[in-house]
């Protein structure tokens, strides 16, 4: 349980937010073209990091919009927050 | 060779005030080689090393744990056994490990508690009701013990619920599964690791694996904060950091660690005599001998390594117990936890050879790991030793998520994911 900075409304608990999980998942441009191990690799294989995280979230019970949250899990301290589209901040 | 417990030990060792009783497992020093390592000296862990050595007659294994051996979910869980699954390799994999249980204490000559005081499953709506009917027929074609109990049969086996029509989500009836029950959690490990040290496995506690040595597609030992050591099988059990060593040995798992939670109550007077779980509201409780009453709370929907959790989730299982059992609504909260749990796309453990040689995975248990402890030690171990599955662990290996064969349990089970 954190405070989260919703980059369109602020601080809020982390309650009022829904986790999307790993960032930055592209989806297969040629989805037709995909080997059974590509899909598997997009489908289900994750990153899984104890440490800092690139992840989604969505503020479901505010905005409702979508965004980047860098997050430490072994500790769930928030490091960075940022939008749809923008570049991931450099650790 | 090992004391054998009994009465007469027990009397024998009571008139010197209990201060002779012979250690239970050695705390010695890693070799420089083993013929197999298996990372995680949890319950599964302990157990896979005990199954190794005796029905595979490996005698040159070491379980390495980074804390103390049943310190990370072996002792976080809520203890509950069943084998009610849906589909038929499930069914098959937890009566596997049911089986066992029945005659666990026996043969490790350890208690380890197992009371068979049934397990039900209440129904709150309509779809439950179907969904359960349904895997009640399922389990008694795969030779499992499974009833179904309408309203007054549910109020009948278990007084305290609530079966008014009026609360919000009325019990509309419920599956019991006899057989089902609690263990004590802490003895699991202690047992298998008594059991193991007594035929020469190496327990080697506070000591983390720090990396995974390969040649090529084969492993060649591990990295450990007591050095390295070599090996040619290496067995990883280690839950919720099974993506950590997994990275280590540079493979992808498709796993995602959440924290679950559970908390204890002040113990109080003998009152639920079986284990109650709904999946809709998300409430099963239990007690424990001790009197408290054992309360599983969800996971997180975020991944954390952080064995806390989130109050408003133990807030949201308070709320349903309390509609369920009003007579619990003076009792007081004693303690509260959360452990790590590997959770996979389709509920289903992986018990898995890899695409290294020598490297095993068991893993994925996510919520509901700890009643398939001994079944899960014994198909692994078989899977270690032969380098291939057994026909019960077969369904459970990591190329189902190419495949695309997985064992969806996820709404399935009778489990509160």
């Amino acid at each position: 349980m954190f405070i989260i900075n919703c980059p369109y409304c602020g601080e809020r608990d982390q309650t009022e937010f829904s986790c999307g999980g790993e960032a930055h998942i592209e989806r297969p441009k040629q989805p037709t073209e995909l080997s059974d191990d590509q899909w598997a690799e997009y489908l289900f294989m994750r990153k899984n990091i104890k440490g800092i995280q690139f992840e989604r979230w969505n503020h479901i019970h505010g905005c409702r919009k979508w965004f980047n949250v860098v997050r430490d899990t072994s500790n769930d301290k928030i490091h960075a927050v940022y939008k749809m589209g923008e570049r991931p901040p450099v650790k | 060779m090992k004391n054998k417990y009994s009465i007469f030990s027990l009397i024998k060792n009571a008139f010197s005030g209990h201060e002779n009783w012979q250690r239970a497992w050695r705390d010695p020093e890693p070799k420089k080689e083993y013929d197999a390592i298996i990372i995680g000296g949890g319950g599964h862990g302990l157990a896979t090393a005990y199954y190794l050595a005796k029905k595979h007659k490996m005698n040159k294994i070491a379980v390495v744990e980074k804390g103390w051996i049943g310190g990370g979910n072996t002792g976080r869980n809520t203890t509950i056994i069943r084998s009610n699954y849906l589909w038929d390799a499930s069914a098959g994999l937890y009566d596997h490990a049911l089986k066992i249980w029945e005659g666990l204490s026996q043969e490790l000559n350890y208690n380890v508690m197992f009371s068979q005081r049934g397990v039900m499953n209440l129904a709150h709506n309509l779809q439950d009701v179907r969904d359960l009917k349904r895997r009640t027929h399922a389990n008694r074609l795969n030779g499992i013990d499974a009833v179904w109990l309408n309203t007054e049969e549910v109020k009948k086996f278990c007084p305290i619920i609530n079966t008014s029509p009026n609360i919000r989500y009325p019990v509309l009836g419920g599956t019991l599964q006899k057989r089902a029950g609690t263990a004590r959690h802490d003895a699991v490990a202690w047992g298998y690791a008594r059991g193991a040290d007594e035929m020469g496995v190496d327990i080697i506690q506070n000591c983390e694996v720090k990396g995974i040595k390969r040649n090529g597609v084969e492993v060649e030992g591990i990295e450990t904060t007591k050095g390295f050591i070599k090996t040619k099988k290496i067995g990883v059990v280690a839950a919720g950091h099974s993506s950590v060593i997994a990275n280590m040995a540079g493979i992808r798992l498709p796993l995602e660690s959440k924290p679950l939670q559970a908390l204890v109550s002040e113990p109080v007077k003998p009152i639920i005599d079986t284990v109650v779980m709904s999946n809709a509201v998300h409430a099963y409780v239990s007690q424990s001998d001790k009197g408290e009453l054992v309360i599983g709370a969800g996971t997180d929907s975020y991944v954390s390594y952080t064995q806390k959790g989130s109050h408003n989730i133990v807030e949201e299982t308070l709320r349903a117990i309390l509609e369920l059992y009003p007579i619990f609504s003076r009792m007081k909260m004693l303690r509260q936890w959360g452990g790590i749990v590997d959770i996979c796309p389709d509920a289903s453990p992986i018990i898995s050879k890899t695409q290294i040689k020598g490297l095993y995975f068991n893993c994925g248990w996510g919520t509901g790991g700890f009643k398939a402890t001994p079944g899960s030690g014994d198909l692994f171990a078989h899977t270690i030793a032969n380098d291939e599955p057994h026909r019960l662990n077969a369904a459970f290996n990591l190329n189902r998520f190419v495949s695309g064969d997985l064992v969806d349990e996820h709404g399935a089970a009778a489990v509160a994911h």
